[in-house]
Order: C-alpha cells, then sequence, then structure tokens
C-alpha cells in the first residue's frame, strides 16, 4: 500500500466552463475538411440539370448528347432510379428527378457524372429537355381556395362565446427566408463492391436520410451507410434530401465514386427555406388588459412536395399566441401546396411567422388600451400551473416568461447617438454615407417568443449513445450531426463532469455502428444526445467504481475514501467498460380534433428589446443593439450560448431587414450573395444577453434546448423598433425601405 | 482558353489587335462571377494585372487599372468616398476602375463621379488612341463604344478638380452592397454645379436642369432645394427590380441629391 498522498485531481472541462470547441482551430485557420473537401481514388464529378420553368409538362428528355461527350460517364433520368421513385421525410411525394410535370423553379430533370466538374457541367447543359408551361400557383389564398393543402391545423379552445371590448386586427406576411449556410450543399458517394454504399451529404439525421436512400437506391438499410458530415451549417435546411439520391445512383450505376459540389445559385435552389407566410389575427381583450381571445388564420407556403411542413404548420398553430393566457382561441393553420421553392425547417420551425404577427397584434394591443406593451404581456405571461392557450396542455416544467420580460427591461439603454459621432458605420446607410446625424430617429421595441422543445405530437423521439471508458480516457459514441453549433463540446463536457474524467472525445458513428440519435433540430441535441451520453456515462461510472469496490472515479483512477485503488489504466486492463444507451424523453400526445392535448415535452422562451436608429427619409434602418434575456435551463458552456445568440440574433434582425427570396411567379429572382443580402459584421448589432437560469428537471444538469429562440423574437422585436421610431404599421417581414417611407405614388 | 499575360502597354495592345475580341481581365471581381455562374466562356483573354502604365495615376489621368484600396485611401474626396462603398475589402484590393467602367453596370459606383466631373474615358489600340466623354463611351446598361481591340486605358480629368465633391449611395446594408441609388454632385470654386445618379437609368444621368438651378455663387434656400429635389425625380428613369420599386428610387434619389450637394458647402 503506497503511502504516498495523492491529490484527487479536480475534473477539466466540465459542464459550466466555456470549453472551447475541438473544432474552432481548425475551422479559422482552414484546416477542417467540409463536405466539399471531401476525395476519393478514381472519383468522378456529377452535376444537376434543372428545369427552368415554376411549373411545366415535362414533354422529353433526352440524355443522348451528354452521352456522347469525351469524359461523360453517365447521365440518368426518373426512368434509371433503382427503387422507389419518390422521396420525402414523412410523406414520400417528391421524384428523385422531374417526373411528368416540373413543379417548381430549378427542379432536377437528370444527373451527370463526367471526368470533371466543368465537363459534367457542361454534359448536364447539353442534355435535350423540352417543357411545355403551366401556369404556377404561387398565391397563398388562391392555393387555399383550391384545396391546395398538406395540412390543416384547427385549434379551438375554451368558451366560444367569451369576446373582448378591446379589438385590433391585422393582416401580417412574412417572406421567404433562405438558411443561407455559407458550406453548399456537398456530397461522395463511395460504392463499397459489395452492392451497397458509404455516402457522404449535408445531413442533420443520417439515419431519416439512410431510410429514404434505400428505399430509392432499391438497398436494405444496411446496405446504405450514411456516414457523419462536416457541414457548413444548416439551420434545418439539411432536414432534406437534397443530392445525396443523385450520387447514390450515379455511384451504383458506375461502380466508382462521385462527387458533387453546388455552387451557390445551386444551393439557393437546391435546399429547403423557412415558409413565407400571410396571417391574418384577430386579438380581442377586457380593458383591463387581459387576452380574452385571439383568432389566426395561418398560410404557409409549402411548395411543391410535402416535406417537413406538415410538422411545421403545427408549430405555427400551437405557438400562434406567443407565451400568453387566453380565454378563447381558434387558430386555422394551413400548409399550402404551391409551385414556390421547397419549404421546410428552419431555425424556430414555424414558430417564428406567427411570433412576428401576435407580437405585433401584442403592441398594438397595448396601444389601443393605454398600458405599457411589456405591461400587457406580464398580465398574460404563463408560467408554470398554467395551461398553454392553444392546446391546453399543463405547463409543468419552469417556463419563466414574465423573469425574461423583466429582465430584458431591466439591461440598461444603450447611450443615444452621440451629438460628434460622424463615424459613418454607426449612421443608417453606413459607408454609403447617406445620412446626415440630424435625421436619425431612435425606436425601441420589444417581442417575446415562445416554443416547443424536441420533437411533439406523439412522436418516439429518442437519441442513442455509447460511452466506453478506456485508459486513456472516455470516448462517446453518437450518430447526431454536429452541424456547428457545438454539441461536440457539450457532450464531452456532460460525460467528464459524469464520469469525473477529464479526457473524453466524441466519436460520430455512420448509420451501420449505432443507432439514431434523432435529428440535429428542434433545439434536441443537448438534451437529447446529452442526456443519452450522461445516462451511459452514468453507468459506466458505476460498473467501474464496482469493478473495484471504490466510490469515486476521476482522472487518477478509481478511489475508496482517501485511497486510490488503482489507475485509470489498471482498471481496465481487461477490456474497456462501456454502456450502450437508448434515451428517449417523456412520451407525448397526439392533437385531438380540437388541436387539444399534452402535445409537447417541453417549452422555451426569450424576450428581446431591440434599439434601432432610422432614416425615416430614406427608409434606412440600423440597428444598434439588441438585448435579450434568455431561458436556458442552466448554462452548461456560457461560451457557446453567447454564440448562439448573437449568432441567432444575425439571422433573426436579417430578415427583419434584409433578408428575403424575392419571388416573382415562383422565380427566385436574388439567387446569390451578390443580392440575397446578410447581415455583415458593421450590420449585426451590439448584443446584450442576460441567461436566466431556471434549471430543466430532465435535462442534463438542468439544460435545456435553446438556440431557436434568439432568431425567433429578434425579428418582431426589431420591427417594433422600427414601428416606434416611424409611426408606421410595418405589417410584413422584413421591413422594406420603401415600406418605411410610404405614401410613394 | 487561351491566356495572353503581357507585361507592358505595347505588349498589351498587340495582343489585342492579334485577337481583337479577347476578353480583359483586370480584377475580375465581375469576369469570374460571370464564368463560375457560366455566364460566359470566354475562348481567348488578355489578362492585364502586369500592365504597370495602366496603374499610373497623375492631375490629369486615373488609369484604368487603379484599384478601388487605392482609390479610397487617394486624395481625391469624391473617389475616396465611392471606392469606399465598393464591395469587400478583397474586392477593394483587387477591382479597378477600369473594369467598372468596362462593366457599365448602370449602378456602377464610379460613373456617378466620372460623369459629374464630365471626365473623358481614353480608349487605345494599336492604331492610336482616342478619348470619348463619359456619354459617348457608356451607351446602355453593361453596353460600351468600346470596339474591337481596344482597350480602356484610363480616365481623362479636367484640368482642375472640382473643390467640393461629395458622393452617397442607397443600399439596404451597411456596406458590401450594390447600389439601389447612388449619387454624386460637384461643385467648382465659381458655384458652377454637377449632379450625376446612377442605377435610375440604362446609363448613369446627369440632372442637368437640377444643376442649372443651383449653379451659382449663393447657398440655395429651402424652397430652392425642394425645387432641386423636384427636378432631379424628373431627369431620370428608374425601374422596378429585385432590389428596389421606381417609385422608391425615384424619391430616394431626390432626397440623396438633395443631400449630396449640402454636403457641398459643409
Amino acid at each position: 500500500m503506497s503511502e504516498v498522498l495523492v491529490q484527487r485531481p479536480t475534473v477539466r472541462g466540465g459542464v459550466g466552463e466555456s470549453v472551447p470547441r475541438p473544432d474552432a482551430v481548425p475551422k479559422v485557420t482552414g484546416r477542417f475538411d467540409f463536405l466539399g473537401d471531401l476525395h476519393a481514388e478514381g472519383m468522378v464529378w456529377g452535376a444537376t440539370r434543372r428545369a427552368w420553368l415554376p411549373r411545366a409538362r415535362l414533354v422529353r428528355v433526352d440524355v443522348t448528347p451528354a452521352l456522347t461527350m469525351r469524359g461523360v460517364h453517365a447521365a440518368l433520368t426518373q426512368d434509371d432510379v433503382p427503387g422507389h421513385r419518390y422521396q420525402g421525410q414523412k410523406v414520400t411525394d417528391q421524384p428523385v428527378l422531374a417526373e411528368g410535370e416540373v413543379r417548381t423553379w430549378g427542379e432536377p430533370v437528370a444527373v451527370v457524372a463526367a471526368d470533371d466538374p466543368e465537363t459534367a457541367r457542361r454534359a448536364a447543359d447539353a442534355i435535350i429537355v423540352e417543357l411545355d408551361e403551366l401556369e404556377p400557383l404561387t398565391d397563398l389564398d388562391e392555393a387555399l381556395a383550391r384545396g391546395s393543402v398538406f395540412r390543416h391545423v384547427r385549434v379551438r379552445r375554451g368558451d366560444p362565446d367569451a369576446r373582448g371590448e378591446v379589438v385590433v386586427e391585422d393582416t401580417y406576411t412574412t417572406a421567404t427566408q433562405d438558411p443561407a449556410a455559407l458550406g453548399t450543399e456537398a456530397g461522395l458517394a463511395v460504392p463499397d463492391g459489395l452492392g451497397g454504399l458509404d455516402l457522404w451529404g449535408p445531413t442533420q439525421w443520417t439515419h431519416v436520410d439512410r431510410t429514404q436512400l434505400a428505399a430509392c437506391l432499391g438497398l436494405s438499410p444496411e446496405q446504405v451507410r450514411v456516414q457523419p458530415c462536416r457541414l457548413g451549417g444548416a439551420f434545418g435546411s439539411r432536414e432534406d434530401l437534397s443530392l445525396q439520391t443523385h450520387l447514390g445512383m450515379l455511384a451504383l450505376r458506375l461502380g466508382r465514386p462521385v462527387k458533387m459540389v453546388y455552387d451557390r445559385t445551386e444551393s439557393f435552389v437546391g435546399h429547403v427555406k423557412r415558409h413565407g407566410a400571410r396571417m391574418r389575427y384577430r386579438h380581442e381583450a377586457d380593458r383591463a388588459g387581459r387576452l380574452v381571445r385571439v383568432e389566426a388564420q395561418l398560410l404557409l407556403d409549402g411548395g411543391p412536395y410535402e416535406l417537413t411542413s406538415s410538422a411545421v404548420v403545427a408549430n405555427s398553430s400551437y405557438f400562434a399566441l406567443g407565451p400568453y393566457r387566453c380565454q378563447r382561441v381558434e387558430v386555422d393553420g394551413y400548409a399550402l401546396r404551391t409551385n414556390n421553392p421547397p419549404s421546410g425547417a428552419m431555425r424556430g420551425f414555424g414558430a417564428n411567422q406567427p411570433c412576428f404577427a401576435a407580437e405585433a397584434q401584442m403592441d398594438r394591443l397595448a396601444e389601443a388600451l393605454g398600458l405599457d406593451p411589456l405591461e400587457l404581456r406580464l398580465r398574460n405571461a404563463i408560467g408554470p400551473g398554467d395551461h398553454l392557450a392553444t392546446t391546453g396542455q399543463l405547463i409543468e416544467h419552469p417556463l419563466p416568461t414574465a423573469e425574461v420580460i423583466r429582465s430584458v427591461a431591466a439591461i440598461p439603454l444603450p447611450d443615444a447617438l452621440a451629438p460628434a459621432d460622424d463615424d459613418p458605420r454607426r449612421l443608417p446607410g453606413g459607408t454609403g454615407l447617406t445620412t446626415p446625424r440630424d435625421r436619425v430617429v431612435r425606436g425601441v421595441g420589444y417581442a417575446v417568443g415562445l416554443k416547443n422543445l424536441q420533437f411533439s405530437e406523439g412522436f418516439d423521439d429518442y437519441a442513442e449513445a455509447r460511452v466506453e471508458l478506456t485508459a486513456e480516457g472516455a470516448r462517446v459514441h453518437t450518430a447526431a450531426i454536429e452541424v456547428g453549433q457545438g454539441m461536440v463540446t457539450i457532450i464531452a463536457q456532460v460525460v467528464r463532469s459524469t464520469l469525473g474524467v477529464s479526457q473524453v472525445e466524441v466519436a460520430f458513428d455512420h448509420t451501420g455502428r449505432i443507432g439514431s440519435a434523432g435529428s440535429t433540430s428542434a433545439s434536441r441535441q443537448t438534451q437529447m444526445a446529452g442526456n443519452a451520453a450522461l445516462e451511459a456515462a452514468t453507468v459506466v461510472r458505476t460498473q467501474a467504481l464496482e469493478r473495484l469496490g471504490g466510490d469515486h472515479l476521476d482522472d487518477a483512477g478509481v478511489w475508496r475514501g482517501e485511497q486510490l485503488l488503482a489507475p485509470l489504466a489498471e482498471l481496465v486492463a481487461d477490456g474497456p467498460i462501456e454502456h450502450h444507451v437508448r434515451y428517449r424523453h417523456r412520451p407525448t400526445q397526439q392533437p385531438d380534433a380540437d388541436g387539444q392535448g399534452a402535445l409537447h415535452v417541453d417549452f422555451c422562451v426569450a424576450a428581446h428589446r431591440a434599439v434601432v436608429d432610422v432614416d425615416p427619409d430614406l427608409g434606412l434602418v440600423r440597428v444598434v443593439e439588441i438585448a435579450i434575456a434568455q431561458d436556458v435551463g442552466r448554462a452548461l458552456n456560457p461560451q457557446q450560448l453567447h454564440g448562439q445568440i448573437e449568432g441567432g440574433i444575425a439571422q433573426g434582425m436579417g430578415h427583419a431587414i434584409m433578408e428575403e427570396v424575392v419571388l416573382d411567379a415562383g422565380v427566385i429572382r436574388n439567387a446569390s450573395f451578390t443580392d440575397y443580402l446578410l447581415p455583415t459584421c458593421l450590420d449585426a448589432p451590439e448584443v446584450e444577453a442576460v441567461l436566466v437560469e431556471q434549471p430543466s428537471p430532465w435535462g442534463p444538469f438542468g439544460a435545456k434546448g435553446m438556440a431557436e429562440l434568439p432568431t425567433m423574437s429578434a425579428t418582431p422585436a426589431v420591427v417594433a423598433a422600427v414601428r416606434a421610431a416611424t409611426g408606421r404599421a410595418l405589417t410584413r417581414a422584413p421591413v422594406r425601405p420603401e415600406d418605411v417611407v410610404g405614401d410613394l405614388r | 482558353m487561351h491566356i495572353e499575360r503581357p507585361e507592358g502597354l505595347d505588349e498589351a495592345l498587340a495582343a489585342l489587335a492579334a485577337d481583337p475580341h479577347a476578353t480583359l481581365l483586370a480584377g475580375g471581381t465581375d469576369l469570374m462571377v460571370e464564368v463560375n455562374l457560366t455566364h460566359r466562356r470566354p475562348a481567348s483573354v488578355v489578362a492585364l494585372r502586369r500592365v504597370p502604365e495602366l496603374r499610373e495615376w497623375d492631375e490629369r489621368m486615373i488609369g484604368a487599372g487603379v484599384s478601388w484600396a487605392r482609390m479610397e485611401s487617394g486624395p481625391v474626396t469624391g473617389l475616396a468616398q465611392l471606392a469606399r462603398t465598393v464591395g469587400s475589402p478583397q474586392i477593394r484590393a483587387v477591382g479597378t476602375l477600369g473594369g467598372n467602367l468596362g462593366t457599365a453596370s448602370p449602378a456602377g459606383d464610379a460613373l456617378p463621379w466620372l460623369a459629374a466631373l464630365d471626365a473623358e474615358v481614353v480608349l487605345a489600340s494599336d492604331r492610336g488612341r482616342r478619348r470619348l466623354a463619359w456619354d459617348e463611351f457608356l451607351l446602355g446598361p453593361k453596353r460600351t463604344a468600346r470596339q474591337p481591340g481596344e482597350l480602356i486605358v484610363g480616365v481623362q480629368l479636367p484640368e482642375a478638380l472640382p473643390p467640393h465633391q461629395a458622393f452617397a449611395k442607397v443600399g439596404v446594408r451597411q456596406a458590401m452592397v450594390i447600389a439601389t441609388v447612388n449619387c454624386c454632385v460637384v461643385r467648382d470654386a465659381d458655384g458652377a454645379t454637377r449632379v450625376a445618379l446612377g442605377a435610375v437609368g440604362p446609363t448613369v444621368r446627369r440632372a442637368r436642369r437640377a444643376e442649372a438651378l443651383v449653379s451659382g455663387t449663393v447657398r440655395p434656400s429651402a424652397a430652392v432645394l425642394d425645387r432641386f429635389e423636384a427636378l432631379v425625380r424628373e431627369e431620370i428613369a428608374p425601374i422596378d427590380d429585385h432590389r428596389a420599386s421606381a417609385a422608391y428610387r425615384r424619391h430616394a434619389a431626390g432626397v440623396l441629391a438633395r443631400r449630396t450637394l449640402e454636403r457641398c458647402w459643409s
């Protein structure tokens, strides 16, 4: 027995620390291999031939001119799909390649493979495609009138006769927003020589991709190994397949690896977007400022294929009011089938559009009542013990609505624009030198957002993880996808704090090695992959202690009291200690005919305050500062939380004043970063963030998923601030300069 | 693709004489976008970066190869202001004045300044040089009077630059944005004032009636400025596109021209 006193080490990099991301330095120094950097020996390059009309009868596709070109190896159409010819996450209604009818601008018609990207592109252009133009359906009210509906969500709750004295109503519009991930779609398919293949593509959920790919490629799921990918951003746009099936078809046909990379223009038609929406609202309140009745009709532009629209419209409908009590609610949400570009998941998943409308309604109601807008919100704020006004679900877990409102209001306002401040970068119009200081008007606006966490409506939602403890430390296996949000850091922190061991590595496994972790979306993975890793690590720790009868595990090894029983290497001399977990959150219910039930597992809230400087004569807006109070459960990594908050705010404010997919009868007019404007570092505002920590009873170490909320209520807060500065109604996002100027004709 | 890389002006002109329809490459910030989008597939290219004569800049002449970055940090007020609004620092490091002329976009940011100065465009070929007034050179959207075999050598400036110059540009972003409207106002010591606007017609426009109204030594009254604003709006021909409506452009052009004019006194 050693007499040397060993100090028990403290775990490094556990929860609560701002642990740096393992991929941070490689990414900023250019040494991180993104999807587009993939390479395989002997690979050929794929390219896609697309349709140039939003709707047309597909008369003829002739690939012969492509096939006769030197260096071209294959040119495939819908007739060449080996298995099921339609794909889709929920309903398989999207043809792998156009069949019979083209239903959206830029729809893929044929794919080719050639020796190099340039030849592939020219071969794709050489394919003869004959289209017979048809009238596209692009208007939402017309789509509704024609019954072109993917899903109607009907919500009815409370006393139908309840009426309020004070009424505000209007119609609101949000334009289509592009996720605009910096990494475009790219992928690589490599045949395994046994009839199957390995596939790297842009994904947020490898197992659901595998299901669709296996069906379309005519393979068993085991023959398709969907590999973890190294994404340059997702925001929801990688939940649906883009180029994967095409790569698989070409690779199987040729028996050699095929790579494909979309350029920026192709990317704009190659991934799903945030639904454009038209929303009619009527709010009624009593004189005391209590919401009595809310009626809402929500029209969401789904594009031609269902994809995730049926789930998105559910979110829109259930979060149509925001975090407020109300006696009577009538919501009709419609996901509509049109010939506009396909919509799908994007950060906030349908809760953003009604948040824009409903928060504007709250401001109007406050004005009509002569109440402070925050006071009106506080009088109606829901919290634990209340029922969600739409679904009637009892709020059982912490939901600090009033706290986030009070916290954001308590953040000191930024200084007024200094009279001597002539730096044009701080004035509306920026470097364009448009705006003298004395023409600037300041406005302040608030908005509050509410959203569900995880999957809802009875979905069997689970995540698998396996933890191994070896002499080198612990390794966590998961199929969860790191899209850039930082889950890789969080999982390791959770396992460090659970095991007491500092050396923890996260191994991302393909679909053949481990079961599904579910999607990296719906603010899921901190709680889902995090809890799976936590449970697995807890069992590993117990087994490690039991092996030697210890009572404590850390970097030194296993202890009993003050005595070190064995270092890690000795503990695992006979093999690693490992445990595999399939973690499920508590089940949710499916809605009844009135949209009622405990449909969600948990909720999250945030409140934003935007301060803007506006040039009313030119309609130019500079967002000075956005303050946010955000419900986080518990901060596992404060720096990452602030990163998600700042990024989310940039995306939300972008949609408030510049980000819009400009559609003209189904055609995208700004499919480039020259004209689809994203905020630059001169546009992004200062951010003041307060984290409201009320630990979740079921999240790992009390944490909640949170990264959608910073985007959601940023958009309505910015527009509210522009309204405050200008007095304009501004019922549309993004606000355009001409909307601010008004009365131009 | 055939690429010539001449190392002097004579070599460049000889290369162009041998291949008059060759595509000219300077900074590449317009051309390479078109190539990458497959809108253009040049069969042959004459690359101009190694031609030192094009980078010369003296009192009367700015070489076509002068970059936005040099204009931005240079001594000429209006030119520095407009150069700062072009693209990102990377774009400004390589993009050139000659490229802006050659592309001849209705929204080109250097063009209002050249028009306000009544500058001339100097073209050269192996047969000699010619000078065209800015409005003889710019013929329409992305159309110029440059003939096959000709090279834009630079811009000829008036004998004295106006002491008052101001440029402004409306875009929906604080920087790095294509102009919705841009405007340059210059004012000579004797009060003669010239006003040019871009992105409000097929080519850059001079608002000559508005100029006449305010050309004088006296600072205009508010009523005159109102009239000036209205005249500017009458003298342009904006269109609706994905960046803005014609109505907004017309409105903004008036506001912008008036404010830019007022800066010529501050």
